[in-house]
């Protein structure tokens, strides 16, 4: 919405990417406020969206999905965005909606993020085929990583120009923005969720199979996300780090794009996706080194997806992955509905919002309750008590 | 005499294009096999992994254009012999648009045997005459243990299992055909085993014959499950060193059929039926102990010989039976999704299609009906 940062992108290297006509501006943002984002500029330009969406949408022979991307903790990503997913969900029924969204983390410089974020997630649940969480939190800690790796300058660590996830690569990007390190873990992230869907492999997944896989239950859609490798060393004396590292890696805390910690809880579904010159035998034999430290549900004990790309990302001989539909991400919300009770109780800012004609109180307690059954839903899962039904007999 | 084959799905178009490549191989003649260049059919999106997909939304919706390109090949031939599908049974297009065109062939061709191959790692076709089963456990087993392959690859597995097939999709001499290739090879009488063998001899022409195959095989609507065993397989490497001779491989087969052994290695040599008959090897399979009371040992067993050696391999022998070793990977199968079931997992995914719980149900209650009849042969 706001001028200035679509100005910087219509200057940047990209610029010929986006036709001026696919952008929509007004004059501010939504300052940080929910309502206004959902309700008055949702309102506002309803059928300008639906337009340029159908005209896209036109282009294509088969549209397989939409990805959106957002944060949580804004007005325009979170409430505009909430709005434009419900729209797209009217529209275009029968084509998926991935959303990867960007929540807050303890130290957030906007104050009404959980508002925000409450507000939205509500949406999310009803109206996503599929969340990929990301915390700033971990993007900065995986930074970090990479900046103490690089800085160590030891013969062995110097790391490959140009091959951490940070990096950018293809652009002309003399001075780094502040947020680039991080936006381009995310960018990687979206780079390997389609690259089966561009390259080819011995086993393609489409976007489609990630959704059907990997969601049990409609609302519960949100996936744990790890990458592998975070980056490739430069000196080609040292062996690169061996297969089965990497998928070890996967499933270390170090490595999700949320803090959350599935090893300790329960996971739904899992899907593995691969890139480079790696053969199934080796996805099976890693498969069953590492079964016996994740808990799986009991009616999906063989709960993995995978895929294999044959291609690579840039400067690395392979990469892997992995996302995970695991009941963890119930401490996440369970942390974000605390910080959003300690706001309302008392009443802090609610009337920014209650000013903006659509918005009522009613809205807040339903995406409270919204949020509170999603948690109580992912909870329940991770009971044993399992329906014995007995299976089904045949009189002989 | 010809043999109309479709591949469907990802699984289906890999194990297709392997199948032909050895079969192609083979033939030295000018009979390459190629695709005609309007035989297939593709799409932009798959079934994302959803039989409901597959069979209620796509196979109808392509169905005109898929029943076109069979009826052009059938055409061509100049008498249907039988129709032969690969598909995987865990995916979304190979699971359930196969099933879908399945029902269709059968009704536009019902005097037609139709054989599908499916690749297991759920359901079963009522509609087919005969289901030959591949588990890709089992063939990434071969391929590690006995071919020695390290870094196995799907393309791998996929030769493997088009090896096995190729096995049975050859010319054969029968009992019967004194000598001269079968125009029909299997008779009206139901064996419950076929075997066929391959020695270095003459070449011919290539024919495939599966009328019989179906009917010898398949004696009773309840029992269409096939399953395969080759022999011998291993590496490339191993290939030049090894000397075989008939005894030993038709011994092989026996016990592996008894044992319930998918492989070479590892079979359990303790194992023995009830009474053994002591005698050739041949005639080892002859024993009735091995059948079910309710057929005649001589109508259980046939053997069929081809003069053409089978890629690469100087003899080799296939085993195909219609026995109990499938049911326990279909138990175990059956078991898992009724867990999935009971949980009402991923159900929402298959009710967007329009596919009801009733339905979910029934399926079951098909394969429970199918595990029960062979649990009790």
């Amino acid at each position: 919405m706001e001028e200035g940062v679509l100005g910087e992108i219509l200057q940047g290297p990209l610029r010929s990417l986006f036709s001026s006509t696919q952008l929509i501006s007004d004059v501010s943002g939504s300052g940080n406020n929910w309502a206004v984002g959902h309700h008055t500029y949702g309102m506002t330009y309803r059928e300008q969206i639906v337009d340029e969406v159908r005209k896209a949408a036109e282009h294509c022979d088969c549209l397989q999905c939409f990805f959106l991307i957002h944060s949580m903790g804004g007005g325009t990503g979170s409430g505009l965005g909430t709005f434009v997913l419900k729209l797209l969900e009217e529209e275009f029924p029968e084509v998926y909606r991935i959303v990867t969204s960007v929540y807050p983390t303890t130290e957030d410089d906007v104050i009404t993020s959980p508002y925000n974020s409450i507000l939205a997630m509500k949406e999310l649940t009803e109206h996503a085929d599929c969340v990929l969480p990301v915390d700033n939190q971990s993007l900065v800690e995986i930074v970090g990583k990479i900046n103490h790796m690089s800085g160590m300058g030891k013969p062995g660590c110097v790391i490959k120009k140009d091959t951490t996830i940070i990096s950018g690569h293809g652009g002309a990007v003399k001075n780094e923005k502040p947020f680039d390190a991080m936006n381009n873990i995310v960018a990687n992230l979206l780079l390997n969720i389609t690259s089966s869907s561009r390259f080819e492999g011995s086993l393609n997944m489409d976007l489609n199979e990630i959704a059907m896989n990997l969601v049990p239950f409609p609302r519960l859609h949100y996936l744990v996300s790890s990458l592998t490798p975070l980056y490739a060393l430069a000196d080609v004396s040292v062996p690169p780090r061996r297969l089965d590292q990497m998928f070890s890696d996967a499933f270390s805390k170090e490595h999700q794009l949320i803090r959350a910690d599935p090893k300790h809880n329960l996971y739904l579904a899992c899907a593995l996706m691969l890139r480079g010159n790696v053969q199934v035998s080796d996805l099976r034999r890693n498969i069953e080194r590492l079964k016996p430290s994740l808990p799986f549900a009991a009616w999906n004990q063989e709960g993995w997806k995978t895929s294999l790309c044959s291609v690579p990302p840039v400067g690395h001989t392979h990469s892997l992955l992995a996302l995970a539909n695991n009941t963890c991400v119930r401490s996440t919300f369970s942390e974000l509905r605390e910080r959003f009770v300690k706001l309302y109780r008392r009443k802090a800012h609610l009337h920014h919002y209650l000013s903006v004609g659509g918005m009522e109180l009613a809205g807040f307690s339903e995406a409270f309750s919204s949020i509170s059954n999603l948690i109580e839903d992912y909870s329940h899962l991770e009971s044993p008590q399992m329906p014995n039904a007995p299976r089904l007999t045949i009189a002989t | 005499m010809s043999v109309v084959s479709l591949q469907l799905g990802q699984c289906g178009n890999q194990i297709g294009h392997e199948l032909f490549s050895i079969i192609s191989s083979d033939s030295n003649g000018p009979n390459r096999k190629k695709y005609g260049d309007k035989a297939h059919f593709s799409q932009k999106q798959g079934s994302g992994n959803n039989w409901a997909n597959g069979f209620c939304v796509l196979g109808p919706r392509h169905e005109e254009v898929v029943e076109d390109l069979v009826r052009r090949e059938i055409e061509r031939s100049d008498r249907l012999a039988g129709i032969f599908t690969m598909m995987s049974v865990a995916g979304g297009t190979g699971s359930g648009v196969g099933t879908y065109i399945t029902q269709c062939l059968r009704d536009l061709y019902p005097s037609a045997f139709i054989l599908n191959q499916v690749t297991w790692p759920y359901g079963a076709g009522e509609l087919s005459d005969a289901i030959l089963v591949h588990e890709n456990d089992t063939v990434h087993q071969i391929c590690s243990r006995l071919m020695n392959i390290t870094h196995i690859s799907i393309t791998d597995v996929n030769k493997v299992m088009a090896h096995q097939l190729a096995s049975i999709l050859q010319p054969a001499h029968t009992a019967h055909s004194g000598g001269q290739y079968c125009r029909n090879p299997l008779g009206a009488d139901p064996p419950t085993f076929f075997c066929t063998l391959h020695t270095r001899t003459l070449a011919d022409i290539f024919l495939l014959s599966t009328g019989e195959l179906l009917t010898s095989l398949v004696c009773h609507p309840e029992y269409k499950l096939l399953s395969l065993c080759n022999i011998p397989q291993m590496s490339s490497t191993s290939l030049a060193y090894s000397v075989f001779n008939w005894p030993g491989l038709l011994k092989h087969l026996r016990q592996m059929l008894i044992a319930t052994a998918k492989m070479e290695e590892g079979i359990d040599w303790t194992v023995s039926a009830p009474s053994v008959v002591r005698a050739t090897e041949e005639n080892g399979f002859k024993d009735p102990a091995l059948y079910v009371p309710w057929l005649q040992t001589e109508n259980s067993f046939s053997t069929w010989n081809s003069s053409v050696p089978l890629n690469g391999y100087e003899k080799s022998a296939t085993l195909i039976s219609n026995s109990q070793s499938l049911l326990k990977p279909l138990d175990s199968i059956v078991r898992k999704a009724w867990d999935m079931f009971a949980s009402r997992a991923y159900v929402h995914q298959y009710t967007k299609f329009g596919i009801s719980e009733e339905d979910f149900l029934d399926s079951f209650t098909a394969l429970e009906q199918i595990i029960s009849s062979y649990t009790h042969l």
